[in-house]
């Protein structure tokens, strides 16, 4: 475990002692006194059960939540000196169900960023285009379409596109493929690895399936209870011997073995 | 029955005449009341104190009944009177509520994973209001209207009471004749005005249903 506070500009994210939900009762989850840096170009997936806080440390990153205590810097500067707006577009960000804008075609809702982002119309259409291809969807047969004429991978898909579309140098990810059908879920999972490899992105996944951790992550942080239990890459993961990760190594024996 | 269809083809001018004094009585309170509760439903969206008293006060005056709502009309200055200008404010008061709820609750009811990634993407406030609650709302907004223009159109008849003219005037002339004729002679097109109404409005809405 390497979490030497770096504090040069080269950390795209970083956790400074963050705590949120100290003095509020809010449904969202507590996490206390987290310090983690993210380095640029990793893949870095939050793991843990549900309510272990890993959707809270996703949504302190883009201010979408305000930390009680502590400091998020993004890119050197903290969260609370961005422009929540512009922090947001600097930010991809991917749901489960993607989120997609039902009254908007699928080329609209790839275009939104650039689009608030005032691009000309010409570059905004060459880029959904591009985003679409990058995504695996023929732009030709797909541009027009509405959201709810697409299969949940294919809305999927049109979530990473939408996420890319402005070049953002950060993905958040929070469990997009949950939802998904097992043969598309392994299908996107093997897809968005090689995306990642290409895309050079510092990218911060959110999910609860130890199984795809191991697909995706350059790194594995393990939340329990709003705390980081366990934090390194996916070959050293398996053999930290902590009751938290043992409880996952044994859920992954019991559906069958990890992934190749 | 066959006097009272001679009364309906033997006045038909001045029925149809009536008709239309209705429907611009109707068209301008709709105008008026959608112009004050869409505008007024998308502010308390966002403002929890504004949304009570709103809804509240919209709620107090749908529970008058309407001939009283006229009549405490007609000494208030200004807006008040005889005549159509005071039908016109006491039909837009009724109109308000169906519209600012339907208006409010449009603007509410969507998909929780939408609003989050709108705001994810770093749209603003307004922008959410504007390029995704509102046409999202559109449907729900409409079914509003449509209610509130089924209740003018019935409330209307009733302003002949306090000479605004229209439809009512022959059910309020038929009632102190005891004629039914005379009543059928308003009630009828008043009736076939708000099923149209209902109707029309109905298909609008149903073409900006978005699955």
């Amino acid at each position: 475990m390497n979490t030497k506070p770096s504090a040069g500009p080269q950390a795209t994210i970083e956790f400074r002692a963050v705590t949120y939900g100290l003095f509020r009762s809010s449904s969202q989850t507590i996490v206390s006194n987290i310090s983690l840096t993210i380095e640029p170009g990793e893949t870095l997936v939050l793991l843990g059960r549900s309510g272990s806080g890993k959707t809270t440390l996703l949504r302190l990153i883009n201010r979408m939540l305000a930390p009680s205590a502590g400091q998020i810097f993004v890119e050197g500067r903290s969260t609370s000196d961005w422009d929540p707006i512009l922090l947001r577009r600097h930010i991809g960000y991917v749901i489960q169900e993607a989120g997609l804008f039902p009254h908007f075609t699928v080329a609209q809702n790839v275009g939104l960023v650039p689009d608030l982002e005032n691009w000309e119309v010409s570059r905004i259409r060459a880029r959904v285009k591009e985003m679409l291809e990058l995504v695996g969807l023929d732009p030709s047969e797909y541009s027009l379409r509405k959201p709810r004429e697409l299969s949940g991978g294919q809305r999927q898909r049109v979530g990473v596109a939408r996420a890319l579309a402005a070049d953002p140098p950060i993905l958040l990810m929070d469990e997009p493929f949950g939802a998904l059908d097992p043969v598309t879920r392994t299908e996107l999972q093997r897809e968005f690895r090689a995306l990642a490899h290409r895309l050079d992105k510092t990218i911060v996944f959110v999910t609860h399936d130890l199984r795809e951790a191991l697909v995706l992550a350059s790194r594995i942080v393990l939340l329990q209870s709003g705390q980081i239990v366990a934090d390194a890459p996916p070959g050293e993961f398996l053999k930290i011997d902590h009751p938290e990760v043992r409880a996952f190594t044994a859920s992954l024996a019991t559906t069958g073995g990890a992934a190749s | 029955m066959s006097s009272r269809w001679e009364f309906l083809s033997s006045h038909r001018s001045e029925i149809f005449s009536a008709t239309l004094d209705h429907l611009t009585l109707v068209v301008i309170a709709m105008v008026v009341a959608i112009l004050i509760a869409v505008p007024l439903g998308m502010l308390i969206v966002q403002r929890p104190m504004l949304r009570r008293m709103a809804l509240g006060i919209a709620s107090v005056f749908q529970t008058i009944p309407s001939l009283a709502l006229f009549g405490f009309l007609i000494p208030v200055p200004f807006i008040g009177g005889i005549g159509r200008r005071t039908a016109i404010v006491a039909l837009v008061l009724y109109a308000i509520l169906p519209i600012l709820r339907n208006t409010y609750v449009g603007l509410t009811v969507i998909d929780p994973a939408i609003l989050e990634s709108a705001e994810a993407m770093g749209m603003t406030q307004s922008q959410i209001l504007w390029r995704v609650r509102l046409p999202l709302a559109l449907a729900v907004i409409l079914a509003g209207i449509r209610t509130a223009t089924v209740i003018t159109i019935g409330v209307a008849t009733i302003a002949a009471a306090i000479g605004a003219g229209g439809l009512g005037t022959f059910i309020f002339r038929g009632v102190a004749m005891v004629n039914d004729a005379v009543i059928l002679a308003g009630a009828i097109p008043a009736a076939v005005l708000a099923l149209l109404a209902d109707f029309l409005l109905a298909l609008v809405e149903r073409r900006l249903r978005i699955a």
